[in-house]
């Protein structure tokens, strides 16, 4: 496809659904009153027109498929024939799978814990400090690039040369550098996991900062000042007014994390395809969503193994909007 | 007083470490994909300010270009164009010594021909008999290259390496699954908030459970569907309106919920007064809607155009990876199992996929920011 075609399917794939909205809702305005009469009637029209498109997307997209994932969990390779459990057992007894479970928990331990942290630390010294807003900037911009782009940096930073020859990868440098053997970091099984958190970390450390930032405004200035002018240390502050203040917001990030970390898929993938044991549940779906063919049973237990982790975080969500809507 | 300023002194100290610690590997990028891709392969980019020892192999012309000049059969040339700025420092003729001679030494080879060699890489090689063989001898240089910096990196990348079509396929990929979303979101949203219709709860309650399911969930079956549309109407299963929909749909819950709490704090006297002037919903809609929602808008646009961007495992599951429709994540990812020794194909290629990102990071900040805690302190 020559790039002059893709600008106008492009152009096309835009105006067809402005041009939905804006004729389906003209002939209403026009002829919808002289000839439906009734306001209550035109006006369910109306939320017809204005619903259908999106709710036709999320029947698609998002509904159809949690229940055809789940239908076919129970099928064979090809969603033919009924296999009653044989999906699961398998899984049960897989060592790969069970490596990358192993692996997820330790993600989900570590990346949200760590990032939680490391932002509400940052967030409160820049705070106070007048570089402050450029410090969180820089300590932010690796939130606005991919996942592969920041393991294309991280790999260069990990990048080994044998012994003999120059590093020219950052970490071996330094270990070189101390009089230590350079390591090829990626390869050394259970390490090479942290390794490859440190560039989650590194990324979502800036999502916990804003959103810590935004929160520390809203402690109340008398409260921090009365501390200090009865002495209390910063460290004291930070532990005994500021963590409590934000314990909320520190839930929200961390669950926020936490769902993000559930489906890391795309950090594996460049720097190691899940080779040296770092395989996580995403790439083992992945993989078999092509392995061999394919195998659509296997691959949907592995996508409701994720869906079962932030299945209580999306019950927990419902019960606040339930809350909310009661107010 | 005094103990004030020291622990701010020591907050200040704390800050800076963080802050050289984070931007260190993309700054690392930086630099390497501005150096010479020679220097880049066997030296640091920390280094890449000081003057770098290199060592190399050449070979000298042969005997078609030999002269007979002074009672010698001569052959002159020069290892290397001299626009480098290298310089010279040792060379042997062989393998194992390769740093035996220096500038200004005659180094004698087996069969009796002598070599002498500049530091400018001209090299005066005589014999007292003819030389039989096609192919020059070996030297074997250690040089000293200044800094190098150049844009060959990006011109190869761009133009040989195909990152400069993937750039295109991206921005055909990212722009509507941006923009679409944003069109039947704000409609959906608007209709959630300011209409009333049997069943609006249950959907908002869909909604929010929505937030929150991987897209893991949905990959199998939607490539299923994909494949027998593609099967059953003989056109491509794999296609751009195909990525655009997957991605209007993973996207659609969380630009309704944002686009949903801005609607709904917007104030009911405003709607009901536009109402009573006899103003349809679209009306309403097109006239204060939207011009109120700019700022929204340009939030959840960013949001979602990023995430686009940035995605890898939509644009690898349903898109065919050709160049005509690779996008630049499976690009970079290609070249870093086909290329992986490449680094300055690797770090200019990433460095290029990053453009538009940091380009919206500098220069929409604000809304960027006002997105992501928009969307975090509610969901």
């Amino acid at each position: 496809m020559t790039i002059l075609n893709l600008v106008f399917i492009v152009f096309l794939g835009i105006l067809f659904f402005i041009a939905y909205f804006h004729i389906s809702n003209y002939i209403l305005d026009t002829y919808g009153n002289k000839t439906l009469k009734r306001y209550n009637f035109e006006n369910s029209i109306r939320v017809i027109v204005f619903i259908t498109p999106a709710f036709i997307v999320l029947f698609i997209f998002i509904l159809y498929p949690v229940f055809e994932t789940i239908r076919l969990s129970f099928y064979d390779k090809f969603g033919r024939e009924f296999v009653g459990l044989y999906n699961y057992k398998w899984a049960i007894n897989d060592p790969e799978f069970r490596r990358s479970i192993l692996n997820n928990l330790v993600w989900l331990l570590v990346v949200p814990t760590l990032s939680t942290f490391f932002g509400l630390v940052i967030a409160n010294l820049a705070d106070r400090i007048w570089w402050g807003s450029i410090a969180k900037s820089i300590i932010f911009m690796p939130m606005a690039i991919s996942f592969v782009g920041a393991g294309v940096i991280w790999k260069f930073i990990y990048e080994y040369r044998g012994p003999e020859n120059t590093q020219i990868g950052l970490l071996n440098a330094i270990i070189v550098s101390l009089g230590y053997e350079p390591q090829a970091w990626l390869t050394i099984p259970m390490w090479n996991n942290f390794f490859l958190m440190a560039i989650m970390i590194w990324i979502q450390t800036g999502l916990a900062l804003v959103i810590f930032s935004a929160a520390l405004r809203s402690i109340p200035k008398e409260m921090l000042e009365a501390a200090r002018i009865d002495g209390a240390s910063e460290l004291k502050i930070f532990f005994s007014i500021i963590i409590p203040y934000l314990e909320q917001t520190i839930l929200v990030i961390w669950t926020l994390i936490t769902i993000i970390v559930l489906r890391i898929f795309d950090i594996i993938f460049a720097m190691t395809n899940g080779e040296w044991q770092t395989g996580v549940l995403a790439n083992l779906m992945y993989d078999w969503m092509f392995r061999g063919g394919g195998d659509s049973g296997r691959g949907s237990v592995l996508a409701i193994v994720i869906m079962i982790g932030v299945i209580p975080i999306l019950a927990w969500n419902l019960y606040k909007h339930r809350q909310e809507q009661k107010i | 007083m005094k103990k004030f300023s020291i622990s701010s002194l020591l907050s200040q100290l704390l800050l800076l470490f963080f802050v050289i610690i984070w931007i260190i590997p993309t700054f690392g990028l930086f630099i390497s994909s501005l150096r010479d891709k020679d220097l880049l392969a066997i030296s640091g980019w920390w280094t890449s300010l000081t003057t770098t020892e290199v060592n190399e192999i050449y070979r000298m012309s042969g005997m078609e270009s030999q002269i007979e000049e002074d009672g010698y059969f001569k052959i002159k040339g020069k290892l290397f164009e001299d626009n480098s700025g290298k310089k010279i420092e040792s060379f042997g003729i062989t393998s194992k010594k390769i740093n035996e001679f220096n500038i200004g030494d005659v180094a004698v080879f087996k069969d009796e021909s002598e070599v002498l060699l500049d530091e400018d890489g001209n090299y005066e090689w005589r014999s007292k008999t003819e030389f039989k063989k096609k192919k020059g001898k070996r030297l074997f240089t250690t040089s000293l290259s200044p800094p190098a910096f150049t844009f060959e990196n990006y011109r190869e990348v761009l133009f040989k390496e195909g990152i400069g079509r993937a750039f295109v396929n991206t921005m055909a990929v990212a722009l509507p699954s941006t923009l679409i979303p944003l069109i039947i979101c704000s409609f959906f949203a608007y209709s959630l908030t300011w209409m009333k219709f049997y069943g609006r709860d249950t959907l908002l309650a869909i909604i929010i459970a929505s937030l929150v399911v991987p897209l893991q969930m949905s990959l199998i079956p939607i490539l299923t569907i994909y494949n027998d549309f593609g099967a059953l109407f003989g056109v491509a299963a794999k296609s751009y309106p195909g990525v655009w929909m997957a991605h209007t749909g993973f996207g659609l819950a969380s630009t309704t919920f944002l686009l949903r709490n801005f609607l709904k704090s917007l104030p009911n006297e405003m709607m009901e007064a536009a109402k009573v002037d006899g103003a349809s919903h679209y009306d309403i809609f097109l006239r204060i809607i939207i011009p109120l929602s700019i700022p929204a808008f340009a939030s959840i646009f960013i949001l979602q155009f990023l995430w686009c961007w940035n995605d890898l495992l939509v644009g690898l599951v349903f898109l065919d990876q050709v160049p005509s429709e690779i996008i630049l994540t499976a690009k970079l990812k290609e070249l870093l199992g086909s290329r992986g020794e490449n680094w300055e194909i690797l770090t200019t290629g990433a460095f290029v996929s990053m453009t538009v990102p940091l380009f919206i990071f500098f220069a929409l900040q604000r809304y960027f920011i006002r997105g992501l805690v928009a969307g975090s302190v509610k969901g």
